[in-house]
């Protein structure tokens, strides 16, 4: 028998209550019925005996306490899911936008996801060739990582996405095995619509799986469309066998859709009102990314995040790198001096890049290269520092060395373009030139073997004097 | 015949209406498919329970279960070499039954129950045991004796032995008789509730440390075995990496290493890793020491706020057969967010940045039962905690750092602009610390020498010098300060560069004896020392520097074999040497 419930009980934001509901089970999905014909869903968030609290997904405008009628379904949110289903464009909460009809499912997923076993987890070790000399040098992108972009508003983390779209190379993947799936939450049109013409002019439209909920969209959508997005990329990965990129943005939205929820199912806030619990929530869209044993796909997730104020303190950024993999700096004063990628080296980090790199990988020096190219560039700043206090004509011959090595680092090496496609090896070779400005003495993180093949040029070299400050 | 139901459900918390036959953290089953769940609050209208796995799909009046028991863990051989959930279900065992994605309800026995341990039996008939003492040993692992201890709250006089031979961890190997003429069989394991410490017979000062191999560790902030350490540090500063160097060098018998909240991609590094090392000393895989237990980031909450103490009871049960075990805790800040979602569920009032008010005493307890001690088995053992914090902001004076600050007597800083420099480890030497100096100088004197206190202090002397030279150095560079000063920047930075900072991945670099860096000290004070003569004398620093003395001894780390410490002579003599000419 199928009972529909008259009315509700309390509305609030975007929460109903309703009262004399039997049998509903948690997180069940409700259709709701208007008045008026239209049809909105909602999931149940709380029971307390016969009162539930449901949360509506298109939000409780124009509903009162009597025009409803709600039926439960009797099961969670789920997404139908075919091989089809590349290609497609689909609003937040997954249903098509691109008026190509309905998905015929081949089987449906709960898009909450299960945890991945760790025992079941393959190790990420292949990597993600993008073609940007600073990623691939510095912070190596690994197929199963999940790397967000921290941006801010008004910088290229879109054009940057875009770019590591295109020139991505995953090694044993060709077209009929990749595919992108793309979630927009709370983007505007504009930008979503970049994407889609970016996807298009690089050929991968028709690999990719779009998923919009745009800035005028819904809130509640918003929570689960990186749910949606992320079973369609499991069940791409894990059981058609493709090696997924998934793009989330902007994460700031969804954490602020999921504080609004909160404010209004009146949860006691965490820090800067955002739920306690944003560190769990974060973490089941961020770990369903990785590689599984018995399936040669792989999940790899680039978020991006504008940091409100760019301040990489904030809730947001700083509990999304406390769960992936590292992160992609980006830096507005880089931006400023009109360098692009604007990434800033000193904070970025792929954690994963170490046991993807090297002989085999990519080549013998690269791991040697990095810390390098780390450690001089940290020196750089310092030296900088001291150039801004006591005038750079002042700064000892070394500093000054630094000073111009920063210069180059930055012009050339950081400063790339949206065109320029890099192969490792020019990555690589670009880095070792730039470190033979330096005196010899100064590369300290590289055993001399290593120096020898790659500083050709012996310079007269001058004893080492004494440097300002140093790491 | 069972008539609690299903009354609320709220996130992880499920309520029942009048149900008065529950006890506080008893556990539970709930619904169909049995999830596992714990008592957390009791009225007289309302039971609260935690539930262990997602509740999507509960129903009012879903039947919950008690167990008549807290929740237990199991314990007997088969914990080694293993992977755990926070309430110890075995993950290879989950991974059987239903495949890469963990489903709800699994149920399996934490250990293995069909495996034969080849037991030698330790007791005859007539003998009187009373609680911890051990009754039978078996090999658990080629390197690791488990020894079958009596449960330690019975005692009495052993009726019945079984031959020695091979045994399930549930036969019977003995039959027991207390004091009150009750018979207990004896099997090869027992249970104990996750959150009651086990007793031992007297707790010890810590006075020996644990070798860890890491320079900085073990010569500026050294940690007794049985001591409690923070490692606190925001995102890629390298908490996770230290953690992973401890587990994989220190020398206790037994790790247990908690992934608590964290990422699913860095245990199965773990598990990767550990099975390819070999540890050096037997010669076999680091796992045969190891348990791991995996609560990542996206498992069910309230399993990740019981994970530390199943981790903490292990080690207390491998502590109790006389091994000193170190557990790494990873992290305790989502274990302390883990608590605080949960409070929050419950409504209750939070205190500062909305913990609930009684993280503090929380705290205290977990770290508390850390220590060595004379075990019941007669014997010594320790558990030694390592706990990593995540501070939220990477800000130091949140609330879990400076409770835990409070609760243990080491503190590894990390720092981010040192990470960002890529000087691994990350400690800041300026602000972190080690209470166990007082206790552990005697050891390190006896073992090492009255000299290698003297050069540890010399060395932190120079770096705290160095540390305000710099404020001056910052402002008006460096070329203003006069030569000797100089040359404490210079001596500072081969102890920065070629001491402190040590290469994880460099076969060598990554473990260092401590007689090791007992010699390097030594060489790297002899310079300074031989340098400072020379300045004294008027002679320009510029003239030392030519020799690259300093640059030499900066790659010494890699330059000097673990095994060829002879070699330290030979640096001694060039120093004297080559700065012997400007003297001349």
């Amino acid at each position: 028998m199928i009972i529909d419930y008259v009315g509700v009980k309390e509305i609030n934001g975007s929460l109903i209550v309703m009262d004399g509901v039997k049998g509903v089970s948690n997180e069940e999905i409700v259709d709701i019925k208007l008045d008026n014909g239209s049809v909105r869903q909602g999931r149940v968030v709380q029971i307390e005996g016969e009162r539930i609290v449901v949360q509506v997904f298109e939000g409780t405008r124009r509903i009162s306490l009597k025009n409803t009628r709600t039926r439960l379904t009797g099961h969670p949110m789920e997404m139908p899911l075919s091989p089809e289903i590349i290609g497609r464009v689909l609003d937040g909460a997954g249903r098509p936008l691109d008026g190509l009809g309905d998905i015929f499912p081949v089987k449906r997923a709960n898009i909450n996801g299960t945890p991945i076993n760790p025992v079941s987890r393959v190790y990420p070790k292949n990597y993600i060739n993008t073609g940007i000399s600073t990623i691939d040098t510095l912070m190596t992108l690994i197929r199963g990582q999940k790397l967000p972009i921290f941006s801010g508003s008004g910088m290229t983390h879109n054009d940057l996405a875009v770019q590591i779209v295109r020139q991505a190379k995953i090694s044993g993947a060709d077209s009929s095995n990749f595919g992108v799936v793309f979630a927009a939450m709370g983007v505007q049109k504009d930008v979503a619509e970049y994407f889609r013409r970016s996807f298009e002019e690089s050929g991968v439209l028709s690999r990719v799986v779009m998923l919009l909920n745009l800035s005028n969209d819904p809130i509640i959508e918003r929570t689960l469309t990186p749910r949606c997005a992320l079973t369609i990329a499991e069940y791409l990965a894990f059981e058609l066998d493709m090696h997924i990129l998934v793009i989330m943005t902007d994460m700031t939205s969804y954490a602020e859709a999921l504080r609004e929820f909160s404010s209004s199912k009146g949860e006691i806030p965490g820090r800067k009102g955002y739920p306690g619990y944003l560190y769990s929530d974060l973490a089941s869209l961020y770990e369903r990314a990785g590689m599984i044993k018995g399936h040669t796909g792989s999940v790899t997730q680039i978020p991006i995040l504008t940091m409100p104020n760019d301040d990489i303190t904030h809730p947001i950024p700083d509990l999304t790198g406390y769960i992936t993999e590292g992160q992609i700096v980006l830096d507005r004063a880089l931006q400023g001096q009109g360098f692009y990628p604007p990434v800033s080296v000193l904070p970025s980090l792929s954690r994963l890049m170490k046991d993807g790199i090297g002989e085999g990988f990519t080549r013998g020096d690269h791991q040697s290269l990095a810390n390098q190219l780390f450690a001089s560039y940290a020196k750089v700043i310092d030296a900088r520092a001291l150039a801004s206090v006591i005038g750079e004509e002042e700064l000892s011959p070394v500093d000054k060395k630094y000073i111009e090595f920063g210069r180059l680092f930055e012009t050339k090496f950081v400063n790339q373009g949206f065109t320029e496609n890099r192969s490792i090896e020019q990555s690589l070779n670009l880095g070792w030139e730039l470190l033979s400005t330096l005196p010899r003495s100064e590369l300290d993180r590289v055993d001399d073997a290593v120096l020898d093949i790659y500083i050709k040029e012996k310079k007269e070299e001058t004893p080492r004097l004494l440097r300002g400050i140093s790491m | 015949m069972n008539n609690n139901v299903i009354y609320g459900i709220n996130g992880p918390v499920v309520t029942l209406k009048n149900a008065d036959s529950f006890e506080m953290m008893e556990m539970v089953h709930v619904g169909a498919q049995n999830l596992v769940g714990e008592v957390i609050g009791i009225t007289d209208k309302l039971t609260t329970i935690q539930v262990y796995e997602e509740t999507t799909g509960l129903k009012p009046g879903d039947p919950v279960t008690g167990t008549g028991a807290p929740m237990n863990v199991l314990l007997g051989p088969g914990i080694l070499d293993n992977i755990f959930d926070g309430i110890e279900r075995p993950l290879k065992a989950i991974e059987e039954q239903s495949g890469a994605f963990i489903s709800r309800g699994v149920s399996a026995s934490p250990l293995d129950t069909e495996k034969l341990w080849n037991v030698t039996l330790k007791v005859k008939p007539g003998d009187r045991l009373t609680g911890g003492q051990i009754y039978a040993t078996l090999p658990e692992t080629p390197i690791i004796e488990h020894r079958v201890m009596l449960h330690p709250e019975l005692s009495g006089v052993i009726k019945e032995v079984e031959p020695d031979g091979e045994y399930t961890i549930f036969d019977t190997v003995a039959v027991l008789e207390d004091d009150l003429g009750e018979r207990h069989e004896l099997t090869l394991c027992q249970q104990w509730p996750i959150r009651t410490s086990r007793p031992v017979k007297k707790g010890l000062t810590p006075s020996i440390p644990l070798i860890t191999g890491q320079r900085i560790m073990d010569t500026l902030f050294p940690i007794a075995k049985g001591g409690t350490a923070a490692i606190p540090g925001g995102f890629g500063t390298g908490k996770t990496m230290n953690q992973h160097q401890l587990a994989k060098w220190c020398d206790a018998d037994i790790i247990i290493y908690v992934g608590c909240g964290e990422r699913g991609n860095e245990m199965s590094q773990v598990l990767d890793e550990f099975s390819e090392l070999i540890d050096p000393k037997s010669n076999r895989p680091m796992t045969d020491r190891t348990t791991l237990i995996a609560n990542t980031s996206n498992m069910p909450v309230a399993a990740r706020e019981a994970s530390i103490y199943t981790g903490i009871t292990l080690a207390e049960y491998y502590r109790d057969m006389g091994y000193h075990v170190a557990m790494m805790a990873d992290s305790t800040s989502r274990w302390a967010e883990a608590l605080r979602e949960i409070s929050g569920r419950l409504e209750e009032m939070p205190a500062e940045e909305g913990f609930p008010a009684y993280l503090p005493s929380r705290l205290a307890e977990f770290y508390e039962r850390g220590g060595r001690a004379d075990v019941l088995s007669g014997g010594e053992g320790s558990v030694t905690l390592i706990g990593a914090v995540s501070p939220q902001g990477s800000d130091f004076s949140e609330p879990v750092t400076q409770n835990t600050k409070r609760f243990t007597r080491v503190f590894w800083a990390l720092d981010k602009a040192l990470a960002y420099a890529r000087h691994y480890p990350a400690i800041n030497w300026i602000n972190s610390y080690s209470e166990y100096f007082n206790d552990l100088d005697p050891w390190f004197r006896e073992n090492l020498g009255d000299e290698f206190i003297e050069y540890r202090n010399r060395i932190s002397a120079l770096l705290q010098e160095e540390s305000s030279l710099m404020e001056i150095v910052k402002l008006i560079g460096s070329d203003v300060l006069p030569d000797d000063q100089k040359l404490v920047i210079e001596t500072s930075r081969v102890i920065r560069v070629g001491f402190l900072q040590q290469n994880a991945f460099h076969a060598e670099d990554t473990y260092v004896p401590l007689e090791k860096q007992k010699q390097m000290m030594k060489v790297i004070l002899h310079l300074h020392t031989k340098a400072r003569e020379i300045v004294a004398r008027e002679i320009p620093l510029s003239k030392v520097m030519a020799f690259g003395l300093f640059d030499k001894l900066t790659k010494m780390k890699y330059d000097i074999p673990n095994n060829r410490l002879d070699m330290f002579d030979d640096y001694i003599k060039e120093i004297d040497e080559k700065l012997g000419e400007l003297l001349k």
